[in-house]
């Protein structure tokens, strides 16, 4: 009780540095959330403009949303990003979950730093390097079999992927308590039995977080898409870069705000799926 | 004098009867829980080695950061026998422990179970459950699920697993907490499922790893009294780990003193408290006060013994050291009484320091040759008169008090 009698007069504690308190500090974080959320703004708003233009607002109306859900082509683009975000991701999460338990699971070894490079070479080997490589080693491919299905796109998704789905398994990995598997071995499950009725349910926060990471990931991929596509494999980003070139209508800021929704919709999800989970 | 010597050693046979003679009510509920132990068919105890460690190393790392956790260390645990490793921190009980569990392989020697070597097996196939430290309790189960996990996993039918599963949550007065999560209950309650867990699959050997060492003072008190009955209801042999000695003297059927990687002395809490052979046993359990004294002569395992005071005594010798010229002996301060008048004391010196303790009082004794003695006394109403310190006093003790210690 008697801590919360305080002397009269001003509070003489010193208080640890606080960037809370620099002058100017509303101002600048102010600037900031303006500048960030400024644009995503207007073009929501913009997607409900009843006029032609992207900077005039003509009044409400849901006229460019109907446009959009009308073209077959964003259609077609848009369910061929979907494709090949779920195949991506999918492969991309069963392979980091293995890589996570391969580099943590495991006494360190010489060269495990190497592994660990090797895995996340995609963050920091420049886009562009690996859009060219890949370019240049499926066209080999192309005319080797002849093959220029969706599997090249689903294939160099994947390999960009796998850092974003494994840094979260890892994470959580890392995190876990190991003695909870050694108890599980004690009582008599197999290594495998463990996995499954230990490892894995605890480490599925992990999983599902790497997994969406790496569907958004995908779904707004541009550069190495657009050097890997074929002929007639846009995707929505790259359907939609094409339409910038040509003429800019309030389609494209309805497509982004649907876009946009379904990005909120999936971060929801997870949050209040790995809730649940505690 | 006499008084001394009735605190001494009850034979062995006495407490190993103990535990046949458990209520029957504990025993009919034992039986039906796990059917009859073998041991006890026939009325009669049959010392079978449960757990033996065979000349087991275990050395961690290589090159000059090589740790020697286990040197060469032989030790037998009987079958029903609530047997604890006591040692201080970093002495190797956890390691041993993980070796009779299967989490670490010996680097030499072996570990045998019901004289069957299980050196090789995986922890999944030994008859061994632990109750580890932290619980590890799996936080994503229900109490009921954790405490099924090893029935389930061992491939019993459904039925059976949740019969066990009451049978346990019975046994550790639980039943309310069936159905909650193990993040939503107390400490002692996780202490019961990691206990009950870790009991339902009926091991022939329960290892448990400094499992009251989470618990605030009280609990503490409560869980040892909870897991003797545990003990003496299931019949199943337990390892216990601490570096209390005493919870370790309480408890225990049987003690390991452990130090630096080495078993010291194995015996009865008894045994170990009042004949302790090594100087280190002597200190770690209990007050002790050591003094050098003079080898007069050795016969028999019998020896004469003088004091620097010149007073003699006779003691049993320990094996091998009849060459012995001086040795260290051990007398505990309650086992030592401050002389009354017309008593021949055997040392002598000068009181230096009283301290009350409420049930006892303890009297520090400045010797003549300079080394501090301890006498603690019971403190009794019309007692003795209270002792001022600057008094000289003379120190007595019976010859069953002093105790050689193998240097
Ligand atoms: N995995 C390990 N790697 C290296 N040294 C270890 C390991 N486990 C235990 N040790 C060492 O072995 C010795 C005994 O440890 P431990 O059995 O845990 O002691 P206790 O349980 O008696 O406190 C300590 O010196 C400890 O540092
Ligand atoms: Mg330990």
């Amino acid at each position: 009780m008697a801590e919360s009698v305080q002397p009269p007069g001003p509070d003489k504690r010193i208080r640890p540095f606080s960037v809370k308190r620099q002058t100017g500090f509303t101002t600048v974080a102010i600037i900031c959330f303006v500048a960030l959320y400024a644009p995503i703004l207007t073009l929501v708003v913009f997607s409900f403009n009843a006029g032609e233009s992207i900077a005039n607002w003509g009044g409400f109306s849901w006229r460019w949303y109907e446009a959009a859900w009308a073209n077959e082509q964003v259609k077609e683009v848009s369910v061929r990003s979907l494709v090949i975000a779920s195949c991506a991701s999918a492969i991309a999460t069963g392979l980091a979950t293995m890589a996570a338990l391969g580099t943590t699971r495991t006494r360190p070894y010489r060269g495990l730093t190497a592994v660990f490079v090797v895995i996340n070479q995609p963050l920091m080997v420049p886009e562009i390097v690996s859009a060219v490589a890949l370019l240049i080693f499926f066209a080999m491919i192309k005319i080797a079999t002849g093959y220029t299905g969706l599997g090249y796109l689903i294939a160099a998704h994947t390999a960009f992927c796998i850092p974003f789905a494994y840094l979260p398994i890892r994470a959580r990995l890392e995190s876990m308590d190991l003695t909870l598997e050694t108890a599980a071995a004690d009582l008599y499950a197999t290594p495998w039995k463990a996995f499954r009725r230990v490892t894995l349910p605890l480490l599925w926060p992990g999983i599902l977080a790497g997994a969406m990471l790496a569907f958004v990931i995908s779904l707004d991929d541009v550069v190495i898409t657009e050097f890997v596509k074929s002929a007639g494999q846009d995707t929505l980003p790259t359907y939609m870069l094409g339409q910038l070139r040509r003429n800019v209508t309030p389609e494209m800021n309805a497509i982004s705000t649907a876009f946009l929704a379904l990005s909120i919709g999936l971060v929801t999800i997870f949050f209040f799926l790995s809730r649940r989970r505690k | 004098m006499i008084t001394i010597s009735a605190a001494f050693a009850e034979p062995e046979s006495i407490v190993s009867e103990r535990k046949s003679a458990q209520p029957l009510a504990f025993r009919a509920f034992r039986d039906t829980l796990f059917g009859p132990s073998e041991t006890e068919t026939g009325g009669k105890r049959l010392a079978k080695a449960a757990v033996e460690a065979r000349h087991v190393t275990k050395a961690f790392g290589d090159g000059p950061e090589r740790v020697l956790a286990l040197d060469n260390v032989s030790v037998e645990i009987r079958e029903n026998e609530f047997f604890t490793l006591l040692g201080p921190s970093g002495c190797g009980k956890t390691t041993l422990l993980r070796l009779i569990a299967g989490f670490d392989h010996p680097t030499n020697g072996s570990i045998l179970l019901n004289g069957e070597d299980i050196s090789h097996l995986p922890p999944f196939k030994r008859p061994v459950n632990t109750v580890f430290q932290s619980y590890a309790l799996f936080p994503h189960m229900s109490v009921a699920d954790n405490i099924g996990f090893g029935l389930e996993m061992q491939g019993k039918p459904k039925a059976e697993v949740a019969k066990a599963v009451d049978d346990m949550l019975r046994l550790v007065r639980m039943e309310e907490l069936k159905n909650r999560k193990t993040s939503q209950i107390s400490g002692g309650q996780q202490q019961r499922v990691a206990l009950a867990r870790a009991l339902a699959p009926h091991p022939k050997v329960l290892l448990l790893d400094e499992p009251l060492s989470a618990l605030d003072l009280k609990l503490r008190k409560e869980m040892q009294i909870e897991l003797k009955r545990l003990q003496n209801e299931t019949g199943i042999t337990f390892v216990f780990v601490t570096h209390d000695q005493e919870e370790a003297l309480t408890m225990s059927d049987r003690i390991a003193v452990m130090s630096a990687g080495h078993i010291l002395q194995v015996g009865s809490p008894r045994e170990i408290y009042d004949r302790p052979s090594e100087r280190f046993v002597a200190n770690f359990i209990g007050d002790t006060n050591l003094m050098e004294v003079e080898v007069v002569s050795v016969s028999n395992g019998r020896a004469r013994l003088r004091f620097a005071s010149g007073a003699e005594t006779e003691a049993d010798m320990p094996e091998g050291m009849s060459e012995a010229k001086s040795v260290t002996v051990v007398v505990r301060p309650e086992h030592a009484q401050l002389a009354g008048t017309g008593d021949n004391g055997v040392l002598s010196g000068q009181l230096e320091n009283v301290v009350y303790f409420g049930t006892d009082t303890h009297y520090h004794v400045r010797l003549d040759e300079g080394v501090l003695f301890t006498v603690r006394a019971q403190n009794v109403r019309g007692g003795a008169e209270e002792r001022q310190p600057g008094a000289r006093t003379d120190i007595v003790f019976s010859e069953l008090a002093v105790q050689v210690l193998r240097d």
